[in-house]
Order: structure tokens, then C-alpha cells, then sequence
């Protein structure tokens, strides 16, 4: 099925050609041109913080808008581990193409070979241009950049800053991006929200936004528009993401047209804090690059178990030939480094299995003990310092003493809104970036790899690649926002708010997102099969009614209103999570974080099903009485041969 | 356990706020302060009140949103954290916790809890930056740079903009914050080089925004969440006059 | 650099450098109150010369302006200070935060103030500023005997002392960390110099009154 929209606009020639040609064919807009155009940028975390400030540099006017109280509070920030780059830097043998190879692998060959490909190529350049941005990297003793190594990987090409390479980045971003709002290149918008994707003759040309603190229902026009406002993983109300993240914008732009990809790619990140409490409001992550030293394990013996549980024995009294390092004993050649999807369902399977080791049942230990006796505190400390110091302040246990518990959760989303190779949905002028679009991690993100991408996007795709749209429109004047486009969005936005004001229910925004939470978890979470999506379906579809005829928001839209926020995006939520079980449902293989109990082999690994699902599933927004409809893109793998995902040998 | 709370409320920059008292029970020692709130407010919307606005986002120590503070100190009474690392096995079961929003005069509340720190992102705009366009740029180790200095730079470069500094200093001096950017970038060869008007325009601007001078007491160090040292303001006093003096 | 007094930053440059020059003189005026514990004859030796040496005769108004300086920035800085909190937080609890000095050094500087007038009206106008106008002085030494025979006069005296050593515990590093003559490894090294040289000082004023109360001098 080959769809007239889905055209991924792959440039032709051999794969470590296709961008430098892809460069020399598309077309630039000269510098006079450039300050007649407008760009409108949604999102602050590193794709649009590196993409406003380069298009910024190049002379574009250029409008971002935030949700928060400044551009630096993007869930990036949070990102602790590092960021990948084929510098080959340590000499073990790195480059361009297996850092491409590894990205594609560990998507479990659902990505796009090109995508891909230009990733890892300027992989490179984003490390100089951080290290000119004045970001801190690690350094060693001779002052060169230092490298860690990260799963999924057999090299190590993980730049990092302590355990806040996402917070430099951003911060070297989000300098580049101060440094054009004070030219007055950007314009800076925060406490700005997206509400609408304005369309004019089937082309982006504007937003309807909220200010969050007045309430006002704003118009901005502009020659295109880029979203880079995130993934979805909130869906799932306990996260990593930041309690702000959500997936609004990228609905918005759903519902007027482009396809939303891959609905059903969430990444489960193996390392969080277990679940304490039904009053938790997120998980936190424990970086994977703890997987470097620490080792993974629960007890042989399920009556240590019982014993760890009633907290009659603590951890390190177990002694070593009664512990079972599961990731080692499964997968001999990489071990504790295996993608992440693999060690999260290693992780269910072991508590599945009974071996859980606190209360819940849902945790395994990660232990440190070893490497500490190898190297010593110090140089644990150095290494994780933060880390270990923000797992104490949050469960009270001494990781230096005793083994962190963590269990699975959800981190990251794969899927988003489809691109092509120019990263332009399929709404002619609206641009997807970052972890809102869909097209570089395939079924599964190695770590590190976010980063990359976001800041690969910024920096070095979309300010080409926007520039061939963009000179098809030098001609077109500032966008009136007077058009009636822009009227009957913004009637839109205050009817659904108003709608949402007058329900006037009984139960408060989160208790309804704890509900949809529950059901994505317990059906489209790490295991799924057709009945639970079946069930799911239904499930969210009284869900759906339920928030539309019992939820409760205070006050009013006229002022600083967070309950108003959560429950427009709750809305959205709802959404995203009926297309994640749509599509779910519809990939009967598994694949990457996609896991169909149905298809495992007998060691219960992933069964993929290269034959019926090697494709982009896109889907079409058919209105709110219909299901959306499917697309398929197929992938066509000219230089990967495919082959099982194997990280045993 | 068992709490009352003094916080306070404010609808809006315009109108004058007061503190309100509420009772809270059983709550978990493992809760951290701001699910302690979340409880608070899922009570006062299912009793058709007003739920408390704080600002809060990441939830593990990071992204600098949340601002509260807490009996007397910025994120409360523990070191090294922010308010969304606090947990509730802090306080005694039973105590009065009373809740207030950042003060200062470049930080207006907005509402309740929630004040507009724009007035940060302005003394960065000023010159928190390199001036380097994307592009263009020497390989990552073209120029070395010694552990130390990367060590050091980064100690600055923690900072996470939340303003606790300004906060809990006496005389609302934002010293604390500009001194982590000046001095993180001073530190590496990449920054020296627009060292010196970075310094001048970025205490430029925060003087003009209308935060206090430093008085050397380190407040701000001991309630920094990233334990940032004033060692940094001292490079700032240093970048910035030896700036002037060339003048 | 012309307006480098403008900033916060350079309006502590005066704070700072004029402090510094504050300190060095009491250095040198408790040295020569010293040596009236030695004998009448070796005070009076060095009260001649304060009154008749001409760098001593410059440096008088010189330290005069230095106090002046000190004064009027404290006080602008303090205005400016108080403006950048106009609402106030109705708990605070940042004793184990800062030093108790390091925050109301504006107070501690008004009590040194005030003793200072009351000290310059007993002691200056009457010695060396006599001198200055052409008049007599009154003898030095019977003016220290008669004064600290009062115990009121040794307490305020006293009291002086102990405000003006808490004043230089902070102020003496905080003057370094100021001029940015400091670093992580220095801030603990002059902190803890600067209590010493406060000790001193402030130990030195005290012994003057101590000594002539208890009558420990012979005539």
C-alpha cells in the first residue's frame, strides 16, 4: 500500500551519500529573504531550543514558545547519562557506520536507514559544537574529552557531564538561544501554551495559544511551524517525564492532519526507583550509565526473598553464589549493557516470577559492591556522586552500603508524529523534531541517543531542510491572523475550554489520569496481548466519557489555572493513549519496547514479523466519531542486513 | 502523620495575599513534599475550594521550577535539596509547616505560590552565552582542557536557575546565579575570551532588574540545592572589576 | 571604568578597600594605646609624635574621608538592599545559614558609630585636635586614668570592642571575597584569619581599660 502523503523523500545513492546530496539538491533562501520569514517553534528542551537558535543565527524571525516559567525547565534537562557520537575518540574501533549499525539494531530495524544514517554522521559535529558552547564535558588527565560507555553498545562513544549531560546541553542550547532573543532574532514566549495548529489552504501558518497566566487565547502567525514539544510517556500518569511533559501540541497537529507514528513505541527504561505509594506522582530515573559498574540480580532462593521482603536480612548479607545476575547469566556478551528493552522485561520476568524483592514485589537489585571493591568509593563517587546522593535523599538507603532497588518504567516514546527525510509532517510548512517525531529509534532508543537526536535536529538537519519549504515562500506575505482560519480556531479552543469548565463533575483531573495510567500499564505496558488491547480499548473508551461528563476544574480560564492545563491535556492523553492501544493491537509481532506476548520465541525473547510489519504504521485522524485510519510506509533496508537482535553472543 | 499548614494565598500579582491554614492526615513519611501538596489540593478541589498553584515540573531535583519556602528556608529544611527531593520524614509528625513563595523584588508572585523568575532569563539573554554560531566550530579536542578546570566549570555550570539563592539571601542579591554562569564559562578557554564583557553586562542587568548587592554572608551557598560555592562569586568580583578597571 | 561605582559590585569595591584601609589603622592605633601599659613616658613619646609628625598631620583627614566613605556607602548599599525585599517572610530560619556578623553588620557598624563619636569627643577633642587648633592638650595619660576609672565608661567601652570584633570577623574576609581575592581553598584561610586578627584587636582595646580600672599603672 504505497500512500501519496507517506512519501519519506529518501534521497537517492549510496547510504553515506544521501545527505551530502540531499544538501547540494534542496533549496536555500538568501539572507534578505530569511528576515521576511517567519518561523513559530513549540518546545524549549534541546531540538527547539538548538533549532531557534540556529535558524535564529541564520537571520529567520523566529517565535518559541514555552510552557514553562523559562526555556531551561524542558524535561531535557533532566537527561543524565550522555550523549553518543562516533568520534572514535578511545580508538576501539568506532565510526559513523556502527554507530548507525547499533542505533538500527537496537530499534530492532524499525527505523528509517537514511534518518538514521545522517544521525550518526553529525553525531560528531554536535560534540564540537557543545564543546565551543562552552559545555563542561568530562575530561581526563591530558585534558581530552572523556567517554563512558552505555547499553546496546560495544564501544565506548557516551560524552557526558557527570550525571547532567542533558542539563549542560540544554544549557549550551538554551545559551545560543538567549543570545538571539537579546538580538532580537527569537522571540521568546514562556508561559505560552499551544492549544491549535492553524491551517491555511492545507498549509501550517500559525498557532492558537494560552497564556497560562492570564488566560488569554492569543493568535501567532507565521511561514511554518515546528514541533518540538516531546514524547507521550505521561499517557501513563507515573513517568520519568517531568509532570508538565505531555503530548498536546502534537495532538493538535493529529487532529489537523499529520499522521501521528509508531503510536505504540513507549520505551520502558529499566533503571527507575520502584513505586512506593498510590500518592506517587512520578518515578524517578537512576541513569543507565549506572549499568556501567553496577550489576543486576535478585536472589536464587525464593526463600531469601520471602526473608528480604519481611526485612529479616538485608541485601548485602546474601551471599554471592545465592545471588542470580540474571542480565549475565541471559546474555553473556553484553551483560548488564543490554538495550533497555531487554533488560526491562528480564527485570518483569525475574519479579514475575516471584523474585521481587521489596514489599511490592516489583524491584531487583542493582549492586554496586563490586565495582566499589574494585575501585574504590572514591571513584564510584565521582563517577555517580549525584546519582547515589539523590537516591539516598529519596529512599533513605545508602547505594555506597547496601543495593539500589529499581524496577522498570516508562521513559521515552519511539513513536510521534510522522516525517519525512526532511522532517516536514504531512502537513506541508509543519515540522516534527526531537522526540515528537517518529524517526530515528525505531522500535526501541539506545541510551544516550535522545540527546543526539534532539540536538542532531536543532542543530544540523532542520535548518537545511526547512530552508527547501521555506523558499517556496518568500513570496507570501506575514500571515494575517485576522483570517477566518485563525477566528474559528480560537472559537475552537474557547468552546472546548468553556466545555471543559461546565462539565463540573466530581472527580479531580488526576484521578482520572491515575485511571488512564492504570489501564496503559496494566494492558499497553510492558507485556501486551490482543485481549488486554482489546480491553484497553474499551476500557479508555468509558474513560473518555467519564472525563467529558464527570471531571472537575476550579476556577477560571481568566487566570494562572493549572487544574485548566492538566485537564486539557488530559484530554489529549486520552487520545494519544487509544492510538498507542490501536496501534498496539494492530502490530501483532514484537518488536523493540513493543512486546506482543503472542510472538516470543521459547526463552521468551521478541518474535519479530519482518515479513507482515516492516513498516511505519502512520495514522490518519478521521474525526472524533471515527477510529483513525492506517498508512503504512514500508521500510526498505538497502545497506542492514536484518537479523535477529542478539545480545546473548 | 499529620500536618498543619500555613500557606499562602494570593489570586493574582494585582491583589494582596494572605496565609490559610489546613489540616492534612495520613501522610506517608516517603511522601515528598510536593505529593504532600498534591493530596493537599486533590482535598480542596473534591471540597470545591481553590487548589494551591506552586510551581513544580520535573520532580527530581533538576529543572529548577519548584520555589517553595518552607519554615523559614529555601526547599525546606535539608540541605542540598529541592523542595521536590524534600520528603515528609523531614518533619515531625504533627508539625506547623508554613509555606511561602520566593520573595523579592524581581520575583512578583503570580499566584499563590508561583512568582515569574523572567528577570534570570534576562541577565542570561545579557550575556550568559559564547558568541559561536551553529556550525563552523574546531573538533571537540582541538583545544585540551585540563581536568581541573572541566571539574570546576561544571561545579559552576550545576546550577538549576530556581532562585533559591536570591531567595534566601538577606538582600535579594542574585550574585550567587550570575557568579555560576561567569564563572563556568571563565573557566574554559572557550568562554575567557568574551570573559570580560560578560562580566560587565550581566551585573549590568541584574543591577538594573533590582536585585540586592552580596554582603558575603553565604546564605546563598548553604541553601543552594546544587551546593554551589561563593569561591564563584569571588571570580565574579574578579572578572568584573579587573573588566572595569581596563575600561 | 567610569562607572564602575555604579554597580553593586563597585560600590563594595569601596566598601571594601576602604574597610581594609579602616582596619590597618586600628592596627596601628592599638599599637600605640599599647604602650601605655608600658609606661606614662613611652605614651606621651608617642602621643608627641601623632601630634606633631606631618604624615601623621595628612593622614588625619585622609582616615577622616576613609570613615565618611565607609559610612555613606553602608548606607546606600543598605537602602538599596532593603528595596530588593520589599515583602518579608513572616518565618525565617536561616540561623545555621550565615554568621550572625555577616548579617546585621549594618547595626554592628551604627554601635561602632556611635561609641566612636563618644570616644572622639572624649579622647581626639581633647588631645590632638587642641593641638591641631593651636590650643593645649590635655595630658594624655591622666585623661586614660581619669576615663576608665568610671566602670560605666570601661563597660560601653567594652561593649564598643565586642561590636567592632564582630564587625571585623566578617568584614576582614568578606573584603578579600570582594576584591575577588579569594578562591575555595583561601575563603576558610581568611575566614579563620580574620577571627584572628578581630581576637587581637579586639583583645588589645580591651586590656587599655581593663589595665587602668583595676589600677594595675603606676603614676
Amino acid at each position: 500500500m504505497s500512500d501519496i502523503k507517506l512519501q519519506s523523500k529518501t534521497p537517492d545513492g549510496p547510504l553515506s551519500e544521501k545527505w551530502t546530496r540531499h544538501k547540494a539538491a534542496i533549496k536555500v533562501v538568501s539572507p534578505a529573504n530569511k528576515r521576511k520569514l517567519e518561523i513559530i517553534i513549540i518546545g524549549t528542551g534541546l531540538g527547539g531550543a538548538s533549532a531557534a537558535a540556529s535558524l535564529g543565527e541564520l537571520g529567520y524571525n523566529v517565535k518559541i514558545f514555552c510552557i514553562s516559567d523559562s526555556p531551561r525547565r524542558a524535561h531535557s534537562i533532566a537527561a543524565q547519562g550522555g550523549i553518543n557520537a562516533a568520534k572514535n575518540y578511545q580508538n576501539d574501533n568506532d565510526s559513523v557506520y556502527r554507530l548507525f549499525y547499533d542505533t538500527i539494531k537496537g530499534g530492532d530495524y524499525r527505523s528509517r536507514e537514511a534518518n538514521v544514517y545522517r544521525l550518526a554522521e553529525v553525531s560528531r559535529n554536535i560534540i564540537d559544537q557543545c564543546v565551543a558552547q562552552g559545555v563542561p564535558f568530562a575530561r581526563d588527565y591530558g585534558g581530552m574529552l572523556d567517554n563512558r560507555s552505555f547499553g546496546g553498545a560495544q564501544v565506548s562513544r557516551t560524552f557526558y557531564a557527570r550525571g547532567q549531560t542533558g542539563q549542560q546541553l540544554l544549557l549550551g542550547a538554551y545559551a545560543a538561544l538567549n543570545r538571539q532573543i537579546a538580538k532580537g532574532s527569537v522571540k521568546s514566549y514562556t508561559r505560552h501554551e499551544m492549544l491549535d495548529l492553524v491551517m491555511i489552504d492545507g498549509k501550517a501558518k500559525g498557532i492558537i495559544a494560552r497564556n497560562l497566566v492570564t488566560g488569554e487565547i492569543e493568535r501567532h502567525g507565521a511561514h511554518a511551524v515546528v514541533i518540538a514539544s516531546g514524547g507521550y510517556g505521561n499517557v501513563f500518569f507515573l513517568s520519568t517525564n517531568a509532570m508538565n511533559s505531555n503530548c498536546s501540541a502534537a495532538m493538535q497537529c493529529y487532529r489537523r492532519g499529520a499522521y501521528f507514528a509508531n503510536p505504540c513505541f513507549a520505551q520502558i527504561h529499566p533503571t527507575c526507583i520502584p513505586v512506593h505509594g498510590d500518592q506517587q506522582s512520578k518515578l524517578t530515573l537512576m541513569s543507565e550509565s549506572l549499568r556501567n559498574d553496577g550489576r543486576i540480580w535478585v536472589p536464587k532462593k525464593i526463600e531469601d526473598v520471602e526473608k528480604l521482603r519481611k526485612k529479616e536480612i538485608k541485601p548485602s548479607q546474601i551471599p554471592e553464589e545465592e545471588r542470580d545476575y540474571y542480565l549475565e547469566r541471559r546474555y553473556p556478551a553484553f551483560g548488564n549493557l543490554v538495550p533497555r528493552d531487554v533488560a526491562s522485561r528480564a527485570a518483569k520476568e525475574r519479579c514475575d516470577a516471584g523474585y521481587g524483592v521489596n514489599e511490592t514485589g516489583l524491584a531487583v537489585f542493582l549492586d554496586f559492591s563490586s565495582a566499589i571493591q574494585r575501585l574504590g568509593e572514591k571513584v564510584i563517587s565521582e563517577r555517580y556522586g549525584n546519582l547515589f546522593q539523590m537516591y539516598e535523599k529519596i529512599t533513605d538507603v545508602n547505594p555506597y552500603k547496601e543495593p539500589m532497588t529499581i524496577y522498570p518504567a516508562i521513559h521515552y516514546t519511539m513513536g510521534g508524529i510522522w516525517v519525512d527525510y526532511n522532517l516536514m509532517t504531512t502537513i506541508p510548512g509543519l515540522y516534527a523534531i526531537g522526540e515528537a517525531n517518529f524517526s530515528d529509534h525505531g522500535g526501541n532508543r539506545l541510551g544516550a541517543s535522545a540527546l543526539m537526536q534532539g540536538l542532531a535536529d536543532g542543530y544540523f538537519v532542520l535548518p537545511y531542510t526547512i530552508g527547501d519549504y521555506l523558499a517556496s515562500q518568500i513570496q507570501v506575505p506575514k500571515t494575517d491572523t485576522n483570517h477566518e482560519a485563525f477566528v474559528e480556531a480560537e472559537k475552537q479552543v474557547r468552546e472546548k475550554i468553556d466545555r471543559i469548565f461546565n462539565i463540573k463533575g466530581k472527580q479531580p483531573v488526576d484521578a482520572l489520569h491515575k485511571k488512564l495510567g492504570q489501564i496503559m500499564w496494566n494492558y499497553v505496558g510492558m507485556a501486551r496481548n490482543e485481549d488486554g488491547l482489546k480491553k484497553a480499548l474499551e476500557l479508555i473508551k468509558e474513560l473518555r466519557k467519564e472525563f467529558w461528563s464527570d471531571v472537575y476544574v476550579p476556577g477560571e480560564n481568566s487566570e494562572f489555572n493549572q487544574e485548566l492545563e492538566k485537564a486539557v491535556r488530559l484530554a489529549d492523553f486520552i487520545e494519544t493513549g487509544n492510538l498507542m492501544a490501536l496501534d498496539a493491537l494492530n502490530r501483532r509481532e514484537s518488536c523493540g519496547g513493543h512486546f506482543r506476548e503472542e510472538m516470543q520465541t521459547e526463552d521468551g525473547e521478541t518474535r519479530r514479523d519482518d515479513e507482515n510489519f516492516m513498516y511505519v504504521s502512520a495514522w490518519e485522524y478521521k474525526g472524533k466519531e471515527h477510529d483513525p485510519e492506517l498508512h503504512k510506509e514500508p521500510l526498505v533496508y538497502e545497506t542492514v542486513h536484518l537479523s535477529t537482535r542478539n545480545y546473548k553472543d | 502523620m499529620k500536618f498543619k499548614l500555613k500557606i499562602w494565598r494570593q489570586k493574582n500579582a494585582k491583589t494582596k495575599g494572605q496565609f490559610e491554614t489546613y489540616n492534612i492526615e495520613n501522610v506517608s513519611p516517603d511522601t515528598s513534599f510536593l505529593e504532600m501538596l498534591d493530596i493537599l489540593n486533590d482535598k480542596l478541589i473534591k471540597e470545591g475550594k481553590a487548589p494551591v498553584s506552586f510551581d513544580h515540573d520535573c520532580r527530581e531535583g533538576i529543572c529548577g521550577m519548584c520555589s517553595l519556602y518552607i519554615n523559614g528556608r529555601a526547599h525546606g529544611p535539608d540541605d542540598e535539596v529541592t523542595t521536590c527531593q524534600l520528603h515528609m520524614r523531614k518533619f515531625k509528625d504533627g508539625d506547623t509547616i508554613t509555606v511561602e513563595p520566593w520573595r523579592s523584588a524581581a520575583f512578583p508572585v503570580i499566584k499563590d505560590l508561583v512568582v515569574d523568575r523572567y528577570a534570570f532569563d534576562k541577565i542570561l539573554q545579557a550575556g550568559g552565552f559564547i558568541s559561536v554560531n551553529t556550525g563552523g566550530v574546531p573538533d571537540g579536542n582541538t583545544i585540551p582542557v585540563s581536568k581541573e578546570n572541566a571539574d570546576e566549570s561544571m561545579d559552576a555550570a550545576a546550577c538549576i536557575g530556581c532562585g533559591a539563592c536570591v531567595a534566601t539571601c538577606k538582600n535579594g542579591s542574585a550574585m550567587l546565579f550570575v557568579a555560576a554562569r561567569v564563572s563556568s564559562l571563565a573557566k574554559l578557554p572557550q568562554g575567557k575570551i568574551e570573559g570580560a564583557k560578560r562580566a560587565k553586562a550581566m551585573v549590568a542587568k541584574m543591577d538594573e532588574l533590582g536585585f540586592g548587592g552580596c554582603t558575603n554572608t553565604q546564605a546563598c551557598e548553604a541553601e543552594c540545592p546544587k551546593a554551589i560555592s561563593i569561591s564563584h562569586i569571588a571570580r565574579l568580583n574578579r572578572e568584573f572589576l579587573c573588566a572595569k578597571i581596563q575600561e | 571604568m567610569s562607572n564602575i561605582f555604579c554597580s553593586t559590585i563597585g560600590k563594595k569595591l569601596i566598601m571594601s578597600i576602604s574597610g581594609l584601609f579602616l582596619v590597618t589603622f586600628l592596627l596601628l592605633h592599638l599599637s600605640l594605646n599599647l604602650t601605655a601599659l608600658v609606661s606614662k613616658e613611652a605614651y606621651k613619646t608617642v602621643c608627641d609624635f601623632m601630634d606633631t609628625n606631618i604624615f601623621i598631620q595628612i593622614m588625619v583627614p585622609v582616615l577622616a574621608l576613609g570613615f565618611a566613605v565607609h559610612i555613606l556607602y553602608s548606607i546606600i548599599i543598605t537602602l538599596r538592599n532593603m528595596k530588593a525585599r520589599p515583602i518579608g517572610y513572616s518565618v525565617s530560619n536561616r540561623t545555621e545559614a550565615s554568621s550572625w556578623a555577616s548579617k546585621n553588620m549594618f547595626v554592628l557598624g551604627a554601635i561602632v558609630l556611635c561609641f566612636l563619636a563618644l570616644h572622639l569627643s572624649h579622647f581626639w577633642a581633647k588631645m590632638q585636635l587642641q593641638h591641631f587648633i593651636g590650643g593645649h592638650g590635655k595630658e594624655a595619660y591622666s585623661l586614660l586614668i581619669e576615663l576608665f576609672k568610671n566602670w560605666y565608661y570601661c563597660v560601653l567601652y567594652i561593649v564598643w570592642v565586642i561590636a567592632l570584633y564582630f564587625h571585623i570577623s566578617h568584614g576582614f574576609w568578606s573584603a578579600f571575597q570582594t576584591i575577588g581575592a579569594n578562591n575555595s581553598k583561601w575563603i576558610p584561610r581568611l575566614q579563620c584569619a580574620a577571627k584572628i586578627y578581630a581576637i587581637i584587636v579586639s583583645l588589645g582595646f580591651i586590656s587599655i581599660p581593663v589595665y587602668f580600672f583595676f589600677g594595675l599603672y603606676t603614676v
